[in-house]
């Protein structure tokens, strides 16, 4: 797999909580990311995956605990934290009536690529997804499995330390998802730490690390080999649902 | 006895008719069988559901339900058919019971009278009966939405990805819901782009853009894969795969779960052993039983 | 009917589980009431008058006297030009202008008859005509007292001249107009948004496909609407009889009957837009841009449609608040019967079966 740098963290989230209200949404998370790592970040419908990630990308205050995220502080430095990662997810990723190219030079210039800098990976992210004839078409012309994979190129075109990854494969077809995951095993191994949700369990066999979350708390976080043989599972997602059963929350 | 027949359905979108979502689609569906149609988004799983409930006409070919020709006797079909769109259609702002009551009501039925039905599924719910629906998690909203379509007890069902979205607990308990209520009679026509949910159902078609690649039982789609299936691991798993997909033995090379799946071109396991011996990397290799995702990719790398 | 009666439970406890919805809608006939009508003015104290007094002489004097010991003026300002009206009127601060001609002492005397102009802003046209009417009240005044103690039948004519606003548009005409906005926006823009909100979650689906006839789905869905807008009609004639002196003149039935029609009018409206619209935002866009809009511009409310240019006056003719604005004005404030309106409300009821049956005609009992 990737090659993981493990004595360099690019995120370390200590105690990290939040609260909406008296309702405590993470509760107390502490777990690290090593550099060029793959994690694998589950958990059923409403333990705090979202929250959480909110948190770890800039978005959202913690309401107690700490995190460092490519280096800076989400308390004090989350503009910081913005500019040094990319994200995706599967409701949002491209805007639909630009053309490929178009979509890549905005997202791009967002993150203060210089045109030079634009144009010349342009060309080779195009080559890469057999997109160089398509790259004036609009974007809602493309199979929604080379939507997906666009949207992971631009998501990384910056070349951010962290990508995060919801539910990117939602949907895809299996041999587009194969694709979408070897595109992934390539940033990992180029240095970018890949942070992903998923509800394909056999997904969660790819990550180098998976966490699962339940009810706010990470319950479990290890290899996936390691994962099964502590919870005497014969897969992932018997491991999962082991776990998640015990939820007693039905949050959304 | 034919619950759903459908016959050399075409359904295209556009002003030039430049969209196909269904090309020449046929099959049909026994009465009480649990059949799932099993494709990812976009393969035309809602348009043909669509076309099933009278949402929809179909620019070609017959479609019966329950004996009743989906054009002329929508009507009729309408009376006797449950619906779950892919969002659940819930109203938001009406509670557990008064949504369920509404939809009794519409189907000139009470709750009382088909609570036998519900009752496995609507008394996990119960408890919740005066929350409002939009204050449900996404298993619970699942639930009400299925109760609310088999509140008038209908001979056959449709459900348009039930499951999309919804985690793995929630996924395995509604299965088991299902199964449940096929014991009850009740044609059961589902849609998922979850592969492994395949196993579930009695019979199974495979849809991608528009087409069907397989229609049989899960067991017989798997019997059908016909080549070698071997799986690979080793420390390396990005160095392997790039491994494999060089191999001339190696037909198709993709990762798959733990392992990395490789098809062979014939019965030749030992070549590819001494083939990644040479490469130099230590790795563990085991014959694999082909599942649901393998045929159907195999199936798709053909049509 | 049961299922009938079950559609429209489920519309109202939507209306009124959506609370801040349920206030604004009942909530804004009174505010816009309440703001037309505070805006409208007609509390005079201390108005300041300017005069441009051309013959300065003893008669001019007197009334420039009685005018001043009034508590309604003050003399601001005396004037020498007509040019400088226009610019102490654009100042804002000065609101009448009274002109008395030269020779007005000679003439009173020898011809028994004198003139006086008063000029006011009418750009707040209720403001304007309480002025004059309390300036010719006391030129009036003046004259019945030299009438008397000269013993000689004197008369002032008094000219008046309304600049800015010469139809003195005011509370009379805007109820009308806010009648016929609150009856769209409740029943165009509400009804076609609630019906496209169903396709956007998808309830609509499944009510489609269910033994429930489309047609009354979406009917019942206009009964909760139609009943909130005889509400607020209700609201309206209260507040303008009793807040605002505006009187019905003529008969209430036919009053509340004419509303009645203009309000299916907009229900079928609202259903034509909900079988066009497939987002609750182009529902919205389309009642705002293509109906509010043309309501308040083209109806006659805010500008008299004498005064628009000729293709301004052809569109205003589809626009169907414009014939109920009318016959508003007709019943409620000039007092006449249906006899003078009925060339109106004719045109409403073919548009309502005009907009109805395109409705129907549209609506579709299948998604595509």
């Amino acid at each position: 797999m990737a090659i993981v740098s493990m004595n360099e963290k690019v995120i370390v989230a200590e105690n990290l909580t939040k609260k909406f209200g008296d309702f405590t949404a993470v509760d107390h998370i502490s777990f690290g990311v090593h550099k060029g790592e793959i994690f694998g970040f589950l958990g059923a419908n409403g333990a705090g995956k979202t929250t959480a990630m909110r948190m770890l990308s800039g978005l959202s205050m913690p309401t107690s605990g700490n995190a460092m995220v490519a280096g800076f502080d989400v308390y004090r430095e989350n503009e910081k934290i913005k500019r040094n990662i990319g994200y995706m997810s599967q409701k949002f990723s491209l805007y639909e009536d630009l053309t490929v190219r178009e979509n890549i030079r905005f997202y791009a210039g967002i993150y203060g690529m210089s045109s030079h800098f634009i144009k010349e990976k342009m060309g080779q992210v195009l080559g890469e997804l057999h997109l160089t004839a398509e790259g004036d078409k609009l974007v809602k012309s493309l199979p929604l499995g080379w939507k997906q994979k666009l949207a992971f190129s631009v998501a990384i075109f910056h070349e951010p330390r962290i990508v995060f990854l919801d539910e990117p494969t939602g949907g895809v077809d299996p041999v587009t998802r194969r694709e979408f995951w070897h595109m992934i095993y390539e940033a990992a191994a180029s240095g970018i730490t890949v942070f992903v949700t998923t509800h394909y369990m056999d997904e969660a066999e790819y990550c180098d690390r998976v966490s699962i979350m339940v009810d706010g708390r990470i319950d479990a976080l290890d290899t996936p080999q390691q994962l099964k043989k502590t919870y005497a599972a014969e897969s992932m997602d018997e491991v999962f649902l082991k776990l998640a059963r015990k939820a007693t929350r039905a949050a959304d | 006895m034919t619950a759903v027949k459908i016959n050399n359905v075409v359904k295209t979108y556009g002003k030039k008719k430049e969209i196909t979502a269904l090309s020449d689609i046929s099959f049909s569906v026994s009465k009480g069988e649990l059949f799932g149609i099993i494709g990812p988004d976009g393969a035309g799983k809602t348009s043909l559901f669509r076309i099933l409930t009278t949402l929809l006409l179909a620019d070609n070919g017959n479609v019966t339900v329950d004996g009743f020709d989906v054009v002329k006797d929508y009507k009729a079909i309408r009376q006797r058919v449950g619906y779950m769109p892919g969002r659940f259609s819930l109203y938001q702002d009406l509670s557990v019971k008064e949504n369920l009551n509404f939809f009794a009501t519409i189907f000139n039925t009470s709750v009382e009278e088909n609570y036998e039905l519900i009752k496995d599924i609507y008394s996990q719910i119960e408890p919740f009966k005066d929350r409002k629906a939009g204050k449900l998690s996404g298993g619970m909203k699942q639930k009400l939405a299925l109760s609310c379509a088999l509140i008038h007890r209908p001979s056959v069902l449709f459900l348009d990805e039930p499951t999309t979205g919804v985690d793995a607990v929630s996924r395995k308990e509604f299965w088991e819901m299902l199964k449940r209520l096929k014991e009850q009679g009740i044609t059961i026509l589902v849609s998922t782009p979850y592969m492994d949910e395949a196993s579930m159902c009695d019979r199974v078609a495979l849809i991608q853009a528009g087409k069907i690649l397989s229609i049989n039982t899960p067991q017989g789609i798997v019997e059908t894969f016909g080549k070698k299936l071997l799986a690979v691991k080793s420390t390396d798993m990005l160095r392997l795969l790039h491994d494999l997909k060089q191999c001339e033995e190696v037909q198709d090379a993709y990762p798959f779960g733990e392992y990395h799946h490789a098809v062979m071109r014939n019965d030749s396991k030992e070549l590819l052993r001494s083939y990644l011996e040479q490469r130099g990397q230590s790795f563990e290799l085991k014959e694999a039983e082909p599942n649901i995702e393998d045929c159907f990719m195999a199936l798709m790398k053909t049509s | 009917m049961k299922q009938f009666f079950a559609f429209v439970k489920k519309e109202f406890y939507h209306i009124f589980r959506d609370r801040r919805t349920m206030i604004i809608l009942l909530a804004m006939p009174v505010v816009q009431i309440i703001i037309f009508g505070f805006a409208l003015t007609n509390e005079v104290k201390n108005s300041k008058i300017a005069i441009w007094d051309q013959s300065k002489d003893a008669a001019t004097a007197s009334l420039i006297n009685q005018l001043e010991a009034s508590r309604y003026f003050e003399v601001e300002q005396s004037i020498h030009t007509a040019k400088e009206i226009e610019s102490i009127f654009q100042k804002g601060e000065i609101k009448l202008a009274m002109i008395l001609p030269q020779h007005f002492d000679e003439d009173l005397r020898h011809f028994n008859k004198a003139q006086v102009q008063l000029i006011a802003d009418a750009s707040d046209p209720n403001v304007a005509n309480t002025l004059t009417n309390y300036a010719s009240a006391i030129i009036m005044d003046y004259q019945n007292r030299i009438t008397h103690e000269k013993k000689l039948p004197y008369t002032i004519t008094t000219e008046m001249r309304m600049l800015y606003n010469p139809e003195l548009k005011g509370a009379y005409n805007f109820v009308p107009g806010v009648m016929a906005m609150v009856l769209l926006l409740v029943c165009t823009m509400m009804t076609a948004i609630t019906i496209v909100r169903e396709k956007e979650t998808g309830t609509m689906e499944v009510m489609l496909v269910s033994p429930a006839n489309p047609l009354r789905i979406v009917i019942a869905k206009a009964v909760p609407y139609f009943l909130l807008s005889m509400v607020n009609i209700t609201t309206i004639l209260l507040l303008s009889v009793f807040v605002l002196d505006v009187p019905v003149n003529g008969s209430l039935v036919l009053l509340v009957g004419e509303s009645l029609l203009f309000t299916l009018v907009s229900l079928s409206l609202g259903l034509l837009i909900s079988t066009k619209a497939g987002s609750q935002q182009t529902a919205l866009f389309i009642s705002l841009v293509g109906l509010l809009l043309p309501t308040v511009m083209l109806s006659g409310f805010m500008f008299p449609i004498e005064n628009m240019p000729l293709p301004l006056r052809t569109v205003s003719n589809i626009v169907p608040a414009r014939w109920y604005y009318s016959i508003v004005k007709s019943v409620m404030i000039k007092g006449i019967g249906l006899n003078a309106v009925w060339k109106e409300t004719l045109i409403l009821s073919g548009m309502l079966i005009f907009f109805l049956g395109l409705a129907i005609k549209n609506f579709k009992i299948r998604l595509a």
